[in-house]
């Protein structure tokens, strides 16, 4: 286990320096001076120099690579061209936001996609099963941001039971905060359900048929008491692999509901970010979510060689 | 034949169909604006209403769903184009350096998230169609790549293909004469899915205004349009949301219906 653990830590390691040098060089290449674009068009030659030699952008591209990396390294992401605050400080304030609809969707798309997985394995082929198969369908096609209208639509502009949009902060309180991330997360854990609950589904069937389940049955218990004392257990574990990419990849698809809802999220950073050529911000909350999934992926393949050694050998 | 297939078949054919009957011909101009016209409902004269500009939306998803289509065929194009080469080279080259080195290039590009990595892409090098190609053709890689990998490594395997070294064929002439004809129909299945995750993948990237610029029409522009219209004119989300889904869903249906169809064996992935 030892060996697998350093071996998957080297590739970690490596997939995160990789990672670091393409996002430098494609926002490297990005047309535009931030110096300039920062002073505007009628900036004297000087100040923009200036200006540019206090951001550091004097420096050979591989120094400013290496500080780059560097600061990160040590907690310390730069400050923002444009609002002069470090970056730390403000991805910080963001993820209080995009953290929590991230959690809140996931646990919003489990506690769907279980009881909806269950279900349909138990109800194999049956009418049960095909309107499941049917709604998680609809639930891949459905774009989560449409999706998102159309609850503003229907829960805030004709009910008015929530707000359409903005966050109140934390400190207005837990349940106002939640409350206000309660459409969001809704609208982002549809899809995530869906996928969820197929893999829920096909999990359960294949286990169905391992003969485990058939001593149980022939042991004497009913086919409900053999799918929730041995079938659910051992279903469980490539569900819980998707739930973990899933958290990642909420937390970055979360950008464009953050947008629909106007939520100060990190999704809005990044947007902002990218108006205002802030590439050190642009740069870094990138990486921070490049390295949330990759960081994700190395957690759910030390859990799955935990639970099963015979992956340890593999790759 | 299948339920999924007749459906899925029709539901894109149909919009196909208006993709290319709008080169020549729409109900209305989708440039003409008409301001006192505007935000009809659904009427005879308009069959799906009109937008804040006046402009007939049954023409405007007509247009839009030329740009949705070219986006998502391209994307799937490149996608094939690369992946499916690296994947047969992997294959014909297991375990040594040009494999390993293939697939982990593979994982590393699928451990980004990747409308992240879209939207860094359009942001930077500025908002298009093209660049929204690129960006969603670059993730369509991997995913070619590991399919045609995956499948062709238990060809290699099979007494065929030791008959064809035996015979003395090149690994680059079994490659492309015997292994790829097999993982064909495999690549069709995957690609009608890859094809219906890019038109969801555009319509979110031009939703944010990083996808095709105006005045070209494009459905996930539609909707950030529409955005603000939709509590006095719901009509104007509500159409072009479900054009998305019915399009989304009639390729999802079609995949899975070439799969029952073509292998019921066949595995697909679907993240």
């Amino acid at each position: 286990m030892l060996a697998y653990t350093v071996k998957r830590l080297v590739s970690l390691c490596l997939s995160l320096l990789v990672a670091s040098v393409v996002i430098f060089v494609v926002v490297e290449v990005a047309p535009g001076d931030p110096a300039s674009f920062m002073l505007g068009i009628n900036a004297q030659p000087d100040t923009v120099a200036a200006l540019r030699t206090e951001l550091g952008l004097d420096q050979s591209k591989i120094q400013r690579y290496f500080s780059w990396v560097g600061g990160m390294l040590t907690g310390d992401f730069g400050t923002s061209y444009t609002y002069r605050t470090p970056v730390s400080q403000m991805i910080a304030d963001r993820l209080w936001v995009s953290l929590p609809l991230a959690l809140y969707a996931l646990t919003l798309s489990t506690l769907i996609a279980f009881p909806a997985g269950i279900f349909a394995a138990a109800r194999r082929g049956g009418p049960g099963d095909l309107s499941v198969m049917g709604a998680t369908q609809l639930g891949v096609a459905v774009p989560n941001f449409w999706f998102a209208m159309m609850l503003v639509l229907i829960f805030a502009i004709n009910l008015r039971w929530f707000s359409a949009g903005g966050f109140p902060g934390w400190d207005s309180g837990f349940w106002a905060g939640m409350k206000a991330l309660t459409l969001p997360a809704i609208a982002l854990a549809l899809p995530q359900a869906a996928i969820l609950t197929r893999v829920m589904r096909s999990s359960l069937l294949d286990i169905l048929g391992e003969d485990f389940m058939r001593t149980a049955r022939a042991k004497g218990l009913s086919a409900r008491q053999a799918l929730w004392r041995h079938g659910l257990r051992n279903a469980l574990i490539p569900v819980l692999t998707i739930i973990g990419l899933q958290f990642a990849f909420l937390l970055a698809g979360a950008i464009i509901i953050e947008q629909v809802f106007f939520l100060p999220g990190l999704g809005r950073l990044i947007f902002q970010a990218i108006t205002q050529r802030d590439l050190i911000v642009v740069e870094s909350v990138v990486m921070l979510l490049v390295f949330a999934v990759i960081l994700v992926n190395f957690l759910v393949d030390l859990a799955y060689a935990a639970v099963d050694p015979r992956l340890r050998s593999r790759t | 034949m299948s339920r999924n297939l007749i459906i899925g078949g029709l539901l894109s054919a149909v919009f196909v169909t208006a993709a290319v009957l709008s080169f020549v011909w729409t109900p209305d101009s989708v440039e003409a604006i008409n301001i006192a016209n505007r935000l009809k409902p659904p009427n005879p004269d308009s069959l799906l209403g009109t937008d804040h500009f006046g402009r007939d939306i049954l023409s405007m998803l007509m247009v839009g769903a030329r740009t949705s289509i070219a986006v998502a065929l391209v994307a799937v194009g490149i996608g094939m184009g690369i992946g499916v080469p690296l994947g047969l080279a992997a294959a014909a080259r297991n375990g040594a350096l040009l494999d390993e080195t293939i697939m982990r290039a593979n994982d590393l590009i699928f451990a980004f998230p990747s409308l992240v990595i879209a939207i860094l892409i359009t942001a930077v090098f500025g908002p298009s169609a093209t660049n929204a190609i690129i960006a969603i053709g670059i993730f369509n890689i991997p995913v070619f790549a590991r399919i045609t990998r995956g499948a062709a490594l238990s060809l290699w395997t099979r007494e065929f293909i030791m008959a064809a070294q035996v015979a003395g064929k090149t690994r680059a002439r079994i490659s492309v004469e015997h292994i790829l004809p097999n993982v064909a129909n495999l690549l069709i299945v995957q690609g009608t899915i890859q094809f219906s995750l890019g038109i969801l993948a555009e319509a979110g990237l031009s939703y944010v205004g990083l996808g095709a610029q105006p005045p070209i029409p494009s459905w996930g522009r539609m909707l950030a349009d529409a955005q603000t219209m939709v509590s006095l004119a719901p009509h104007v989300a509500l159409i072009p949301g479900l054009t998305i889904i019915a399009m989304v869903l009639g390729l999802n249906l079609l995949g899975d219906g070439l799969r029952d169809a073509l292998d019921p064996r066949l595995k697909v992935v679907r993240t």
